[in-house]
């Protein structure tokens, strides 16, 4: 349904950079701008949000056309249904806690909107801080108020870039629960900008990988990171996201256990209800290959595979096996030697062994 | 010899701060949008355009009262336009007074308040059109408040600087009692006559004054302080 989208098709240049990008993104979930700095990431979603104007554009959001350069349109930032969300809160100064919420509300017309406030504040943790300062607040606080602002004027398309990337660690693992629970329970599309390889895993269900201004894929999360073709694959963080569901737990062993297509894998436990979908992260380091599953050892977490390609790795020691659990892909880094050793070619029958992974809430 | 102010000073205390108020109100009319459009264009023309409203800052007031005389006088273009348009002549009146000052004090004005409007930068503004306010909007509720500090500097400066000219005052207005005689011509006058108890009024009453409003300045204005 090419109503429910966000297509995108705009050239932008400048001296030294020139940004080409011809996209149509889900028109619901968390679709994250990936690259590194200079690769135009930035630029495409304030293009988006009509802070920049690109000279040849087309861009429709959920049927609704805000610039089309074909027919002189282009409906300014002001008049866009948007929720922004910069690295740098951006309060008002002038203005407290409440002063700062209320002032999208109050200009977005929105129905109920100060009705919204007390919920939205408690959502993101806000609600003991309405009537501070805004100087008097934490780089996290601020972050989340800058947060809740943008959700309070209703928008139709929330925009992100690289909201955790002005925090320490500390303040980063204070905010991602609260958009995660954003990605969850968010009726719109959110464009989020990033070049943390967690935050995208952790928040996206479509991947945009941008390379000095070009669009080098643009595919679902669990497609896009299984790619042995792409640079990502090349981070020292790479790997896959895999959706599972909470089978059961055991309370012997303090094992939480996870179902996904390709089999089952246990993780130290955790409070979660069984039934719940679950994302899990397995990094390509942590992957081994063996020929047998009965092999014993003291890595339990073994699903049957099939061989899909091989790569090389940027060490030329090492090389990268992509591989299919039933459907499910993923990947492992290992010597070339082992490789070679284990005859490992497409088509080949295996069994991965996942030495550690990331339950991602 | 009298001890107090008699009521010509009075009326020159008067004239001197009805001509700063108009002016200062003046003043930010013409200085706002002004500040405004230096600190945002792109414009070739802005070079140019900041150094015309400097100019009075490194003029002899004498130069600049000579060519608005001439400029506003019987043969100049604005002269024959206020004839034209049935206004008459501007020089040696209050109205000429309040054209040359506004002019004359453009600088102290226009200056902080660009400066406090460009050290806003784009972010703010970028914010509140994502939050939906309009330009216009954006401009009263964002670039008022953030560059407050400014407007405020401009307003006491152009306020204070009015009250303190003379040059200017003395080529354009001439010394007309309850015209163009404002305090610092009057000074002026007391002092030529020796009369040097009543000018005492007038230049300890314009020291007091200028302290006053530096000190209020200064303390209702943290942002000033901290600099």
């Amino acid at each position: 349904m090419s109503d429910q989208q966000i297509l995108l098709r705009l050239q932008h240049r400048y001296p030294g950079f020139s940004l080409d990008a011809d996209l149509a993104l889900p028109g619901r979930g968390v679709t994250v701008l990936f690259g590194h700095s200079g690769s135009g990431k930035t630029t495409l979603l304030r293009c988006v949000a009509g802070l920049e104007r690109a000279a040849h554009a087309k861009l429709s959001v959920n049927g609704e056309v805000w610039q089309d350069d074909a027919r002189q349109l282009f409906v300014p930032t002001w008049q866009r249904p948007i929720g922004v969300v910069f690295q740098e809160a951006s309060l008002f100064p002038h203005l407290d806690v409440r002063g700062n919420l209320a002032y999208g509300i109050k200009r977005a017309r929105v129905t109920d909107g100060a009705a919204a406030l007390p919920n939205v504040a408690a959502q993101l943790g806000i609600d003991h801080l309405l009537d501070r300062a805004t100087d008097r607040l934490s780089g996290g606080e601020r972050q989340r108020v800058a947060i809740a602002r943008a959700l309070l004027t209703q928008p139709r398309l929330l925009l992100m870039d690289e909201p955790l990337s002005a925090l320490d660690a500390a303040r980063k693992q204070e905010i991602l629960p609260y958009l995660e629970r954003l990605h969850d329970e968010l009726e719109i599309p959110m464009l989020y900008v990033t070049h943390q390889l967690e935050e995208a895993a952790r928040l996206a269900d479509h991947l945009v990988l941008l390379e000095q201004g070009r669009v080098i894929a643009s595919a679902p999360l669990g497609e896009a990171l299984a790619r042995l073709d792409l640079p990502l694959a090349r981070d020292h963080e790479a790997g896959v996201v895999i959706d599972a569901k909470v089978l059961g737990h055991d309370a012997v062993w303090h094992l939480t256990h996870l179902r996904f297509a390709g089999g089952d894998i246990s993780v130290s436990q955790r409070a979660l209800e069984i039934g719940r979908a679950v994302r899990v992260r397995i990094l390509a380091r942590d992957v081994s290959i063996a020929l047998s599953g009965d092999l014993a050892s003291s890595i339990q977490n073994r699903f049957a595979c099939v061989v899909r390609d091989l790569a090389p790795a940027d060490d030329p020691s090492q090389c990268l096996v992509g591989l299919v659990a039933a459907g499910v892909p993923l990947f492992a880094r290992v010597t070339r030697r082992a490789a070679d050793q284990l005859e490992l070619a497409p088509g080949r029958a295996v069994w991965a062994q996942v030495k550690a992974v990331a339950l991602l809430e | 010899m009298p001890l107090f102010p008699d009521s010509q000073d009075w009326l020159a205390i008067w004239l001197t701060l009805k001509l700063a108020t108009t002016v200062t109100l003046l003043l930010l009319l013409v200085s706002t949008p002004l500040a405004w459009w230096l600190a945002n264009t792109q414009s070739r023309a802005r070079n140019v355009v900041s150094a015309l409203v400097a100019m009075p800052i490194v003029l002899p007031p004498t130069v600049i009262g000579f060519y608005l005389l001439l400029l506003m006088g019987p043969e100049g273009a604005v002269g024959r336009l206020t004839q034209a348009l049935g206004i008459g002549l501007l020089p040696f009146t209050f109205a000429g007074l309040v054209v040359a000052s506004t002019i004359y004090s453009l600088p102290f004005v226009v200056q902080p308040i660009q400066n406090a409007i460009e050290a806003i930068g784009p972010r703010p503004l970028e914010v509140a059109a994502t939050l939906r306010a309009s330009p216009w909007d954006a401009f009263w509720s964002v670039v008022v408040p953030f560059a407050r500090p400014g407007f405020l500097t401009g307003a006491v400066l152009g306020f204070a600087h009015t009250v303190g000219e003379f040059g200017v005052v003395l080529m354009i207005g001439g010394n007309i009692p309850g015209s163009t005689r404002v305090v610092s011509v009057q000074i002026f006058d007391h002092v030529e006559a020796l009369e040097y108890a009543r000018a005492h009024w007038l230049a300890g009453g314009m020291v007091l004054f200028s302290f006053l409003v530096l000190l209020a300045l200064y303390t209702l204005n943290p942002q000033a302080r901290r600099k």
